[in-house]
């Protein structure tokens, strides 16, 4: 337990100091961007140049640009990003209301690639330089090379147009007013195919690293000893090859989420999933540069947890994480 | 000759490098074999490949001829891809050498500046950038560029921390040398291999990002992209699958072809340095 808190401790005090990175970049972004939130008020509703003075005067624009940081910076400790431009409602709403969905894809990404990508690499890696590991080498490099937009559009023309086997977009059934399992499966199976258009792309990387890690742990001299002590070849390649060439998966894991949440912008934009990245794909469409910025915190800061919950789990499989500094 | 021919020695190596040879044909051919505007009315609208063959690919939507612009697609995206990369890369090495040569508050300023990259999702910091600045070629290439740089910087840092402590950086010092021109004549040349080594994976992810961009419209308007070719024939998705199918064979062709490529490099290097 100790452990945990000396890991979390130490996380935190970084995370701070990035997170507060990432916010002045982000200020400095919308210094940048054309127009302030007066501007976009003004072109909805119409306003003359009392009007506008009057406005950048109370929402505190007119005042120096380090005034406006730490106003900024005021606003965001009590969880405020704003208002959006083109919803007419406060970001943190707009953004916690599509949150759920993005979580949802994500994780069930994550899930398919790192389930089936690391054991097709158990697979390959199980006889390494056979025709079967070669075969899944190559494949799995052209998989990489695949973009998950053309993928998703791809997969649309054949199993949305042509087979009809699974719906083309959304999340749910639009207006069917189910409800429980119905509703349940009913979101699963729109999900089918933008969670395999995100996920198959990142397959290919655990399959990878999976392979590679095998690779290595077959020169190791405990594979030599599991062998000379007559174990099943099933059991070295499971419980001390394999085994091994795990632990840096689970590492990936978190480095990978910030690049899959990238990723999930255009994987719901092709599939009209209404999540985050959607949301933001709107902001752009809409020049909503606070909601695109509020958007980006927020991703900041779900990168930050899942790479915190990455290193819990990481210390939880490897006793020796952490143990240093617990006892020192 | 000898080292080209150790580069192609896996058939892996010979297939990237011919994909990669091609394309640069293609690209450098593009003016010359289509002449005039790619983004130009052609011939009748959505025309199916191999019926006309004046037009062997057909035309898209607006009845653009569809070779002529995978053509030029092919030259927007190794420039981008290339420029993208050689900036990230530039970047990093500079970054990363700094930091990892002065040490102290510098470097771990610059290193925190690094993870607060690295924990924006990479995209959605280059979505930012195109849309605020406007978008152009120019444009995308620091956007991509903003969003590559960090991996470059930390393997920079982790080879400048070794060489820093070598005997000819001591002598360097003793003669009197400027740090800076310690850092970045002596010590930065050395680090570079390490940081090489990613430029396929750069380059790679360069072009992927790049697609995806012009693929949600921000890409710059007045080039012809592969991504933005894709985006156009979404539209007409269920009745000319091909004009969004095309377009993305060509992509992953490409991407492919840098990932042999620089396999093969890798290899060949390697095996040298174990001979030696």
């Amino acid at each position: 337990m100790t452990r945990a808190l000396t890991i979390l401790r130490r996380r935190l005090v970084g995370s701070v100091f990035v997170l507060l990175i990432v916010v002045i970049g982000s200020f400095l972004l919308l210094e940048a961007a054309p127009g302030d939130a007066v501007d976009a008020y003004i072109v909805s509703t119409g306003g003359d140049a009392g009007m506008i003075e009057l406005l950048r005067h109370r929402w505190g624009l007119d005042q120096s640009e380090l005034t406006r940081l730490a106003n900024y910076l005021w606003a965001l400790l009590h969880f405020d990003l704003g208002q959006s431009v083109t919803f007419s409602r406060p970001i943190r709403d707009v953004i916690l209301e599509r949150l759920p969905t993005t979580l949802l894809l994500m994780g069930s990404a994550t899930a398919l690639s790192f389930g089936l990508g690391s054991a097709l690499g158990i697979y390959a890696g199980a006889a390494p330089g056979s025709l079967r590991d070669r075969f899944l080498s190559i494949g799995s490099l052209a998989l990489y090379a695949v973009p998950g937009f053309w993928l998703g559009l791809v997969l649309i023309v054949f199993f949305a147009v042509d087979l009809r086997w699974l719906p083309i977009g959304g999340i749910e059934t639009i207006a069917s007013a189910k409800t429980g399992l119905a509703r349940a499966a009913d979101i699963a199976t729109h999900l089918v195919l933008p969670v395999s258009a995100l996920g198959f792309i990142y397959l290919a990387l655990y399959l990878r690293m999976m392979r590679a890690g095998m690779a290595e742990a077959w020169r190791q001299d405990f594979v030599l000893a599991a062998r000379a002590r007559g174990l099943p070849r099933r059991r070295i390649v499971l419980a001390h090859v394999a085994r091994n060439a795990l632990l840096p998966l689970v590492t990936m894991l978190g480095l990978q989420s910030a690049q899959m949440l990238g990723g999930s912008v255009v994987i719901e934009s092709v599939f009209a999933v209404p999540g985050l990245g959607r949301l933001a794909q709107e902001a752009v469409a809409g020049r909503d540069t606070p909601l695109l910025l509020g958007i980006i915190l927020v991703s900041a800061v779900l990168v930050i947890v899942i790479n915190l919950l990455v290193d819990l789990t990481y210390a939880f499989l490897d006793p020796r994480v952490g143990a240093g500094e617990a006892s020192a | 000759m000898s080292r080209l021919r150790r580069f192609l020695r896996t058939p892996e190596a010979i297939a990237g490098a011919s994909i990669l040879a091609l394309l640069v044909v293609m690209a450098l051919a593009a003016p010359l074999l289509f002449p005039g505007d790619p983004q130009a009315i052609a011939g009748p609208a959505l025309l199916p490949p191999f019926q006309d063959w004046s037009l062997p690919l057909g035309t898209d939507r607006l009845g653009r001829d569809v070779l002529a612009e995978l053509f030029h697609g092919a030259h927007t995206s190794l420039a981008v891809g290339l420029a993208a990369a050689a900036a990230a890369l530039l970047i990093g090495a500079v970054v990363g050498t700094l930091a990892g040569f002065a040490g102290g508050l510098a470097d771990e300023v610059l290193m925190r500046i690094t993870d607060a990259f690295q924990t924006v999702p990479g995209f959605l910091l280059a979505l930012a950038f195109v849309s605020i600045v406007g978008p152009s070629l120019g444009v995308v290439v620091a956007a991509i560029a903003l969003s590559a740089w960090t991996g470059p910087a930390r393997v920079a840092r982790a080879e400048v921390l070794s060489i820093r402590e070598r005997d000819y950086v001591a002598g360097a010092r003793v003669i009197g040398m400027h740090p800076l021109e310690i850092a970045f004549r002596e010590v930065l040349p050395n680090a570079l291999p390490p940081v090489l080594a990613l430029s396929s994976v750069i380059v790679a992810a360069a072009i992927l990002t790049e697609a995806a961009l012009s693929f949600l419209g921000l890409g710059d308007p007045n080039r012809v992209t592969w991504g933005g070719m894709i985006a156009e024939g979404r539209t007409v998705l269920r009745t000319a699958p091909f004009l969004s199918i095309v377009p993305g064979i060509a992509l992953v062709l490409t991407v492919l072809g840098v990932y042999l490529a620089g396999e093969g490099l890798v290899e060949s290097t390697a095996t040298r340095g174990s001979l030696s």
